[in-house]
């Protein structure tokens, strides 16, 4: 088998990230919102605080490190529920067929017709700031190419031999479509879900860089970046780790998403980019 | 040509009215109200006579039915109501932002699309060579940068330490301004343009009619420039019109970091603020824009491509 680069950077990348955020609390220094120190205000990195301090003296490698759970939690989460949902529209429009398929279609191109993070900004206009309104926001408006992709599928799908024979021993449609359909359909969905979890998590540090996600003090990247705008004059570094591990996330979550789609899907027509 | 594209035209209409209607839906089960948010300050306590007053005024305690009946009706003659903040028509503070917003995406657009596809049809040229893998890897790093951060780290470099251009503001137009946003939001699409260059010039490569122009004794420059580059373009250009969504969410995130007079950063402080209006009419405008955008590539690849049939 051969080396896959992509894969296998993605992957530490990806796995770096989780070890840190999940082992926070014993790699952390100090706790990410209580302990702020005005006396260490505004220290550059080195010494006793690698990443530097912000503004209120408060480390920055160990809220970057409690930054990281957020971020995995919104882009897991967030992913899950779009997958769970263009799954269940796209496979079910596809094996009934009917008014319900058109229904879907139009739900559909009408999700397709409005950019997802200008949607996304919509719904935290009527929720309040919060992780469970990010989860929300971002869960619901990123389905559309999970289910026109498992509608396509289950279309070509249902015409196979091995449906028949399942119909014939008198399963019934749930069970063909989650036995039979979605065995077949898993790789190119996994391969999606990946690459939007990047999205996702690009996605909930502009909207908290906003004010529209999560508040400070707790440690968003998104949060962190946008506090530190008003210091990028005296004290850079504040701005660079949150964004560096932003990027870093979501670089793994892009090259691991295209390791697994040369391995999933080889002939993807999703290669779009 | 024209028939087409006013039929595509008035295929938009019903998507826009979905969207209108979807969007006003949303509005309408907000829990917390426009009236109510402008007064609990923390300071004042909240007046329910005046509650009701601006309701009224607003026509915000009507059903819900009755209200998109009437939205829709306004919408038609393009009154898009009144903003609740400026009381002023919605359409007014649009009409201003729209041309800030247009030359941000076009200068955008420009760098990305003047770098991107050469970048990605000279890497296609030597699959796996020195150019390929260092372009593939400007371009999926382009494609994970947060373009907010982007945008941070350029204005700390040239503005604030080099100073060659201003940190933010729309500076009446001065071309010095422009830059470093256009720079910031450009990237992506770079990335994207260089990708999905390299892709489709890849495929079309190993297509028979290349092979063809080829052994008809073309030269190569002719073969790349006729065969190879037009059908590659087609690809491109519809990846690049499905992917124009994400370039306007990034648009309104780097507007309101430089402070930039457009759409987006009207957009943002009017979800901030709760001033539904014009957040209404924001989001159509932006989708208004998206469907157009599509419309024009699809005539774009009829042109370049005359097998593309309008039907």
């Amino acid at each position: 088998m051969k080396f896959r680069a992509n894969l296998w950077i993605g992957g530490v990348l990806f796995a770096a990230v989780v070890i840190g955020g999940t082992l926070a609390p014993w790699l952390a220094h100090t706790d990410p919102v209580m302990d702020a120190n005005l006396m260490n205000a505004e220290v550059p990195p080195g010494g006793e605080f690698w990443f530097g301090t912000d503004a209120q003296g408060r480390d920055i490698y160990s809220r970057v490190l409690y930054g990281a759970r957020i971020s995995l939690t919104v882009g897991i989460v967030s992913q899950l529920i779009n997958t769970v949902i263009g799954v269940a529209l796209g496979m079910s429009a596809g094996y009934f067929g009917g008014w319900w398929d058109d229904f879907v279609n139009g739900l559909t191109n009408l999700m397709l017709s409005i950019p997802s993070l200008v949607f996304a900004l919509a719904i935290m206009a009527i929720l309040q700031p919060g992780l469970t309104s990010l989860l929300i926001a971002l869960g619901l408006t990123n389905w559309s190419y999970t289910c026109r992709l498992s509608r396509a599928a289950t279309l070509s799908i249902k015409q196979q031999g091995y449906v028949e024979a399942a119909r014939s021993f008198g399963s019934s449609n749930l069970r063909i479509m989650l036995l039979q359909i979605l065995p077949n359909i898993a790789g190119p969905i996994i391969v999606i879900g990946t690459l939007g979890m990047g999205g996702a998590v690009l996605a909930e540090a502009a909207l908290s860089f906003l004010g529209l996600g999560i508040r400070p003090p707790f440690p968003s990247w998104g949060s962190m970046l946008s506090d530190a705008r008003d210091q990028i004059t005296t004290a850079p570094w504040i701005s660079v780790f949150p964004g560096l591990a932003i990027f870093m996330t979501v670089l793994g979550l892009n090259l691991l998403g295209d390791g697994l789609r040369d391995i999933l899907d080889p002939h993807s027509q999703l290669r779009k980019a | 040509m024209l028939p087409y594209v006013v039929r595509r035209l008035l295929q938009a209409v019903p998507i826009l009215l979905a969207v209108a209607g979807l969007v006003f839906v949303m509005f309408s089960v907000i829990p917390g109200d426009f009236a109510s948010t402008q007064m609990a300050d923390g300071r004042s306590v909240v007046d329910a006579e005046q509650v009701a007053r601006m309701n009224k005024q607003f026509g915000l305690d009507d059903p819900v039915h009755v209200r998109f009946a009437n939205y829709a009706m306004k919408l038609a003659t393009l009154d898009l109501g009144t903003s609740f903040r400026t009381r002023q028509p919605v359409i007014n503070s649009l009409l201003e932002r729209i041309w800030p917003s247009l030359q941000l995406a076009i200068a955008a657009m420009a760098f990305a699309i003047a770098l991107g596809i050469p970048l990605g049809f000279l890497a296609a040229l030597r699959p796996g060579g020195w150019l390929d893998m260092q372009s593939m890897f400007v371009a999926v790093s382009g494609l994970s940068l947060p373009q907010f951060w982007l945008g941070l780290m350029l204005m700390y470099a040239f503005a604030l330490v080099l100073g060659w251009f201003p940190s933010f503001g729309y500076g009446d137009g001065n071309p010095r301004y422009i830059v470093l946003p256009a720079v910031a939001l450009g990237v992506a699409p770079l990335a994207l343009l260089a990708r999905t260059t390299r892709a489709a010039v890849l495929e079309v490569m190993n297509a028979d009619f290349v092979r063809t122009a080829r052994a008809k004794g073309n030269s190569e420059v002719r073969v790349m420039r006729w065969h190879v580059a037009r059908n590659a373009m087609v690809i491109v250009l519809t990846t690049l019109g499905l992917q124009f969504g994400s370039i306007m969410g990034g648009a309104v995130v780097i507007e309101k970091l430089f402070a930039w007079p457009g759409i987006g950063s009207l957009l943002v402080d009017s979800v901030s603020l709760r001033d539904i209006p014009v957040v209404q009419a924001c989001i159509l405008l932006l989708v208004l824009f998206f469907l157009v955008v599509n419309i024009i590539v699809d005539v774009l690849c009829a042109l370049i491509d005359p097998r593309i049939k309008y039907t």
